[in-house]
């Protein structure tokens, strides 16, 4: 792949000037995103925070071809788009390759997405579907989605007198979820480690079919941190192991960074407002939970990758 | 060369889409509208066609693909029936709203609950005001002869609106019937070439689809597409002429039938049209000035020539497939209440009778006794029921 230096010097392909909070993490996931791509591409987005703050009629932050259509259907959509392009350029109509990458956050995508999104990866449309995953409905003010961790207060479900600990519930595996569709390529990535989400969007691009890959995209709002640490934050999800990088290519899973000291996911916890009620006394047991989930989750993903 | 055959509604449908040979088609099977995804899944397998085909997993995902294909550039289509409309709800004013030219057979039935297979206009009723064009059919020729027309209007570049191309779930759709196919290079010539002016693929240019309006400009967006639909009217009008051209067959903005000297008038949309006219001829045999007016551009609704054709009757009773439960009668009297109001002369006693919900059959008899309540309106100068449900059990 590229070196910092050459992709530094890139045209991006999303522009500044967009109203995303200060300390968003999905211009960023996407900027990142947009870098490996060398064809041209044609860009979908579920609604959400990322689609209203780019296309505020009349500006556009998109350089790209860019299509919002609905909140559930960016992959719906985007297999219009792809389907297009075979029957145009069948035709002789369209002679240029051209990419197709659909975004959506984690509402767009783990929930109320999921059966679009599902239909189009088993359609084997070859497009690369990226999830910026903020962990929450940001975009109407916080409130719980199947991403959200366990322990978050959001606004559905705040940590109160009667449920103190916020969500009861753990988050789903979307990643696995996708993976189970036996796509050909599948992979979790964070922006902090950009050279290896670069690269994993430069293999989902690569594979013919479709591809998925689902990033963290921390919401300072949502998450409640100083917008300055929005990288620190990535930087300690994946050094806990909350959020492990991996690839499933072909059903082979390998785990791309594997932390030499394995920190608590209480150091990560603690640096968010969301979390902060499990700080409290008589919460201890939330904690735990948390951090048997976390540990659980990573031995099997390091299980499975043993078994090759 | 054209060749008349004995074909089903939804034979006719999908000839027409293999036909027309879109770019892209996105569909879901639903009853009764199953028969043209799977008619034409066959074009698609066999050969007869260029049109990549989309086995979408629901229809909200149908329409989804189809606005997509649409935007990127291509010629796109769909068809879908009742609660498979229902589900593309949404995007319907999405596809309307970005001005996308897609065109969709809809295979007219009931909407649950209690769930129901058959024929009612409920589902494409209910869609009226979410900016597409709506072309209702009485039978066989009338869907496909509609529908080949329906590319060229939806794509005319003073329009750029979806259309749908209605027709009765079962009684036409699955209906033996008598039609006349045009030659393929016939409708070919006739439809042309889909040369959009602005897409997703011409990446060249590119451009922002589906941005976020606030109070500053979406008001201005949902004028122009007021503005669209008034131009409807007169490209309808001019594709019909060049569709006669190639087909001899006749198309207005609605059919007016023995309707010039009759006092009394039915109004009615799509295959109830059929029974109704046996009946117009039957009381005109016995020397009873009736006649009957049907619907064929339903949206946008051409309110000021339906109101003149109608205009002087005795009495004029509206056939509604479709209640509103405004208590005012179904969509079609509703409107059409609207329309008379401006005509000339004195006002026109009109009276609503909602039929045939969930497929239940409208017969000869139900439709004479409707001629009679009219002469009785006209004799006594009274309403007694404004709107009635013909044909139920009370």
């Amino acid at each position: 792949m590229a070196s910092l230096k050459e992709l530094s010097m890139k045209e991006e392909l999303l522009c500044g000037g967009h109203r995303a909070c200060a300390g968003c993490a999905a211009p960023i996931a996407i900027r990142q995103a947009l870098m490996a791509v060398d064809t041209d591409v044609v860009v979908g987005c579920a609604t959400g925070c990322l689609e209203v703050t780019t296309t505020i009629y009349p500006f556009t932050a998109w350089n790209v071809p860019f299509i919002h259509n609905a909140f559930e259907n960016s992959a719906a959509t985007v297999s219009g788009v792809e389907t297009a392009y075979r029957a145009l350029k069948k035709k002789g109509k369209i002679k240029r390759d051209i990419q197709f990458i659909a975004l959506g956050g984690d509402g767009g995508t783990y929930d109320i997405g999921l059966q679009s999104l599902s239909g189009a990866m088993e359609r084997g449309h070859d497009m690369v579907y990226i999830c910026y995953d903020n962990q929450a409905y940001m975009n109407t003010g916080i409130q719980r989605s199947s991403a959200t961790p366990k322990g978050a207060s959001t606004t559905t479900s705040p940590a109160g007198s009667a449920i103190p600990t916020g969500k009861k519930q753990i988050r789903k595996d979307l990643t696995e979820v996708m993976a189970a569709h036996h796509i050909p390529y599948a992979a979790q990535a964070s922006p902090s480690n950009w050279k290896d989400f670069i690269r994993k969007v430069e293999k989902a691009l690569a594979v013919e079919g479709p591809a998925f890959i689902n990033v963290l995209a921390p919401c300072r709002l949502g998450w409640r941190f100083d917008p300055a640490e929005t990288i620190d934050l990535m930087r300690l999800a994946v050094a806990t192991c909350f959020w492990p990088l991996y690839e499933i290519e072909d059903g082979v899973v390998t785990v791309n960074h594997k932390p030499r000291n394995k920190k608590p996911v209480s150091e990560w916890l603690k640096k968010q407002g969301r979390f902060r009620h499990l700080f409290a006394p008589g919460n201890e047991a939330m904690l735990e939970e948390i951090q048997e989930d976390v540990d659980g989750n990573w031995n099997r993903l390091l299980a499975r990758e043993a078994m090759g | 060369m054209s060749k008349r055959v004995a074909i089903t509604g939804n034979e006719a449908l999908a000839e027409a889409m293999r036909q027309i040979n879109p770019d892209v088609v996105a569909a879901y099977p639903i009853t009764p509208a199953t028969e043209i995804v799977q008619i034409f899944a066959d074009s698609v397998s066999n050969g007869r066609v260029d049109t990549e085909f989309v086995t979408v997993e629901s229809e909200h995902s149908a329409m989804s693909a189809t606005i997509g294909a649409s935007a990127a550039g291509a010629r796109a289509m769909t068809a879908t029936s009742s609660q498979g409309l229902a589900l593309m709800w949404e995007m319907l004013y999405i596809a309307a709203g970005l001005r996308l030219p897609i065109v969709a057979p809809i295979v007219n039935r009931a909407l649950s609950a209690p769930i129901n297979i058959h024929c009612d206009h409920s589902d494409t009723m209910g869609a009226r005001d979410s900016g597409w064009i709506q072309i209702y059919s009485e039978d066989a020729q009338e869907a496909y002869d509609n529908l080949i027309q329906a590319i060229r209007i939806s794509e005319h570049p003073d329009v750029l609106l979806p259309t749908m191309v209605t027709m009765d779930g079962f009684i036409v759709s699955h209906g033996m019937g008598n039609a006349e196919l045009l030659a393929d290079d016939v409708v070919q010539k006739f439809i042309g070439e889909y040369e959009p002016e602005h897409y997703l693929l011409d990446v060249e240019n590119p451009i922002t689809v589906g941005a976020l309006d606030f109070a500053d400009w979406y008001f201005e967006h949902r004028r122009q597409l007021a503005d669209a639909h008034s131009k409807v009217q007169d490209v309808v009008l001019q594709v019909a002429k060049e569709f006669k051209e190639i087909s001899g067959r006749e198309y207005k903005l609605f059919d007016a039938y023995r309707l010039d000297d009759a006092e009394y008038a039915i109004v009615v949309i799509n295959s109830a049209a059929g029974t109704a006219k046996t009946v117009v001829d039957e009381l005109r045999e016995k020397g009873l000035k009736v006649g009957l007016l049907k619907i064929r551009l339903f949206r946008p609704f051409p309110h000021k020539e339906i109101a003149e054709a109608l205009s002087g009757k005795k009495a004029v009773a509206v056939l509604d497939r479709a209640d509103s439960l405004s208590l005012m009668g179904g969509p079609l009297y509703i409107d059409l209440r609207a329309a008379m109001y401006d005509s000339p002369g004195s006002r026109v006693p009109m009276v609503n009778y909602i039929y045939g919900l969930g497929g239940r059959d409208v017969n000869l008899e139900q439709i004479a006794g409707v001629y009679d309540d009219l002469m009785e309106i006209a004799k006594t100068g009274k309403i007694t029921q404004p709107v009635t449900y013909l044909g139920v059990r009370e």
